[in-house]
């Protein structure tokens, strides 16, 4: 990109104060400080940028909030409360509270046999990090908050899955923030899923308190050849000031399988981004995610899809329902490099509003460099089916009722793939909630 | 006693029913037979609580209550229920779960407990016997790939677990073969009741072999333009519509 004149904005000059701030002068500094001054070097994502031109950080951040500190013994109490009230059975646990690891909130007693979870400061300090994450991590390079996720990094996981293990007991990922005091927390986790070897990972987001806050919160996965992972990640009942950042770096081998379902529910401005690149052939990645939004918030869900290699499939399906003044985004683009051939690529993205002051932005893209390719896109935006509203209606069942059912019928394709039955039912069940609350 | 009295409808400007004037009796099956595009299945949408339609004159009554102001779903409660001409496929809604949230909101709406899951089940398993529909179609969604023969099966139990004060059944005939004709009949006739009454719709003298009207009317452009017994029936099977229709574009 070449060199633009921009103005220092208050956010980025708040930043470089706190990042001198916190610094630490260990062995990483040298990484930081490259990472800072890659981020420097492009500011904040700004509406300049085509794939921010909806979500533009530059307009939303005024203000750099300070990186959250270690939670204290009250926080980690309160942690440890909201965690005993939420679990995925048989799997094992690992916390992030307030952007660092917390070995003493997580449970890795269910971890299945060749699976390993490490604290990824540790994990980065001791040796050099595996190939193919180094790989799938450049995928995220043009980003700059990944370079400030990088710079200002706090903690998280490295999770090792060995060739041919099937790891029977999914990973639970919380990611959880205090919510106290205004704060930005940057947490970046690793997954390595081994040649042939299998993974569920159940990554969730959730507040306990309603301060402001910033979570840039990344994910790298590399996935061998042979091998699949899931990833179902719930970003929920963050309040009206959270900025929350989640960016997935994925890279598949051959003959790979990826299965990832996503939802949104939560307040505030969500960008949920994902880079991902086909690297071995036959490999399939299906992307599938809901948002229910209301209020003010704000939901981008932003999906870069790179086939390199051929015979791939990748197939994306997300539903957004949208209330009250929200904004949904989705920006889907599917780039097929030159040799890819018999791609098959497929996105679709659907929109129902239930009030009249909501907006939905669907910005589809195809960059096909191959000639022997089936892609396609689609996009829907409005309002429930008058036929089957009526059907419906006419065997008695009230309205509003009648639109809650068609709405769970809606967002359930998109959560219908779900392998784990308890996280499947708490999607589903959310989704019915949330209807409630806003009245269907 | 469901009675339409001097109904005028309109759809987007145009006049599909034009004074329209019907009784049906409680324990009575009126038959109404009529060319394609006379406003048979407009008069069951319009009965129904369709938004589509503009009334711009006359009454449905049932048992003297006007129920052009209610809800569909109110008019369901009170008892009248449309076999689809065209069921409408919902992806996404289990069949099953679609048939409990139907009968709890009627049962609900009427002041009644709602039913418990085993007493529904069986209830149902029962319905789903009579009619033979094959009890793994309850667990798909309600009615995506179902033939067109599943369909008005479905109709017809729908009706079965519904149990409404009238039934209108608009070409519930077509798309049956020759067997599921006689078990969706037979679905119909078991539910006949002295409390009940039925309008059905149909262009085939055949389906009224087997549900015995006591009445057939003739409807042409948006009117009853004649009404008689079961004869009738099989005196346009023989002329078709040709001496009645002239009489109505007069
Ligand atoms: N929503 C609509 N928009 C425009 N025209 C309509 C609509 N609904 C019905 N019509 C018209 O009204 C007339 C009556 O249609 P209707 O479906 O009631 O006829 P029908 O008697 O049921 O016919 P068939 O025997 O073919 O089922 C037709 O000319 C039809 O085109
Ligand atoms: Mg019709």
């Amino acid at each position: 990109m070449p060199p633009m004149i921009r103005r220092e904005h208050d956010a980025e000059r708040m930043l470089g104060e706190q990042f001198r701030a916190f610094r630490p002068a260990d062995a990483s500094a040298g990484r930081r400080d490259e990472a800072f001054t890659l981020f420097s070097e492009a500011g904040l994502p700004s509406r300049r940028i085509e794939s921010w031109h909806y979500t533009d950080l530059r307009g939303l951040v005024r203000e750099a909030l300070p990186p959250a500190p270690e939670p204290d013994a009250a926080t980690i109490e309160a942690a440890r409360e909201r965690l005993a009230a939420h679990a995925v059975p048989g799997a094992a646990r690992v916390v992030v509270l307030d952007g660092t690891y917390r070995p003493e909130l997580s449970d890795l007693s269910a971890l299945s046999a060749g699976v390993t979870v490490t604290s990824v400061l540790d994990a980065l300090s001791t040796g050099d990090l595996d190939a193919g994450l180094a790989a799938a991590q450049k995928l995220g390079q043009v980003e700059s908050m990944l370079a400030l996720n990088a710079a200002f990094l706090q903690g998280g996981a490295m999770i090792v899955v060995a060739p041919d293990t099937q790891a029977a007991a999914p990973i639970e990922l919380v990611m959880l923030l205090s919510g106290r005091a205004p704060a930005a927390t940057y947490d970046r986790s690793y997954v390595k899923v081994g040649d042939r070897a299998s993974l569920t990972l159940v990554e969730r987001h959730a507040s306990l308190g309603d301060a402001k806050s910033l979570a840039a919160t990344v994910l790298v996965a590399a996935v061998g050849d042979g091998a699949s992972f899931e990833h179902l990640a719930r970003i929920d009942g963050l309040g009206p000031q959270a900025l929350h950042l989640g960016t997935t770096l994925i890279r598949l081998g051959a003959d790979a399988k990826f299965e990832a379902t996503t939802l949104v529910a939560t307040g505030g401005v969500t960008r949920r981004q994902a880079y991902l690149e086909f690297v071995g052939e036959n490999a399939t990645a299906h992307l599938y995610g809901v948002s229910l939004l209301d209020g003010k918030s704000h939901a981008d869900t932003t999906l870069i899809v790179t086939h390199t290699a051929a015979h791939c499939e990748s197939r994306e399906l997300f539903k957004h329902i949208l209330d009250g003044e929200a904004t949904g985004i989705y920006q889907g683009r599917v780039v097929v490099a030159p040799g890819a051939q018999k791609t098959d690529g497929k996105m679709l993205s659907k929109c129902v509003f239930l009030g009249d002051g909501a907006n939905m932005y669907n910005k589809p893209e195809l960059e096909i460099f191959a000639d022997d390719v089936v892609c396609g896109h689609g996009a829907t935006v409005g309002a429930l089916d008058d036929d089957q509203l009526f059907y419906l209606r006419a065997r008695g069942i009230p309205l509003r009722e009648a639109q809650a059912l068609l709405l769970e019928a809606f967002a359930s394709e998109a959560i219908e793939t779900v392998s784990v039955a308890s996280v499947k039912d708490e999607m589903n069940d959310r989704v019915g909630e949330w209807l409630r609350q806003h009245g269907r | 006693m469901l009675e339409v009295r001097n109904l005028h409808v309109e759809v987007e400007g145009q006049k599909i029913l034009r004074g329209l004037d019907l009784k049906v009796h409680p324990g009575e099956v009126a038959a109404i037979m009529g060319p394609n595009g006379s406003g048979k299945s407009t008069l069951s949408y319009v009965i129904a609580g369709r938004e589509d339609y503009e009334v711009t004159d006359g009454e449905v009554l049932l048992d003297g209550e006007n129920v052009l102001e209610m809800d569909p779903e109110e008019r369901a409660a009170k008892g009248l229920f449309l076999a689809f001409q065209y069921p409408v496929e919902i992806p996404g809604v289990a069949t099953m779960t679609f048939l409990k949230a139907s009968v709890n909101a009627q049962r609900k709406s009427r002041g009644e407990p709602e039913l418990s899951t085993p007493d529904f089940m069986r209830h149902v398993k029962q319905g789903a016997e009579r009619l033979e529909v094959n009890p793994d179609m309850l667990k798909r969604p309600l009615n995506v790939g179902f033939s067109g023969g599943e369909k008005k099966r479905m109709e017809i139990l729908q009706m079965a677990l519904l149990e409404p004060r009238y039934g209108l059944l608009d070409e519930t005939d077509s798309g049956l073969d020759i067997d599921a004709l006689r078990i969706v009949s037979n679905g119909v006739n078991a539910l006949r009741a002295a409390n009940r009454g039925f309008l059905v719709i149909t262009h085939y003298q055949r389906l009224l072999d087997y549900i015995k009207p006591d009445v057939v009317h003739i409807m042409s452009k948006g009117r009853i333009i004649k009404s008689g017994d079961a004869a009738l029936a099989l005196e346009l099977e023989k002329n078709g519509y040709r001496d009645y229709v002239a009489d109505a574009a007069a």
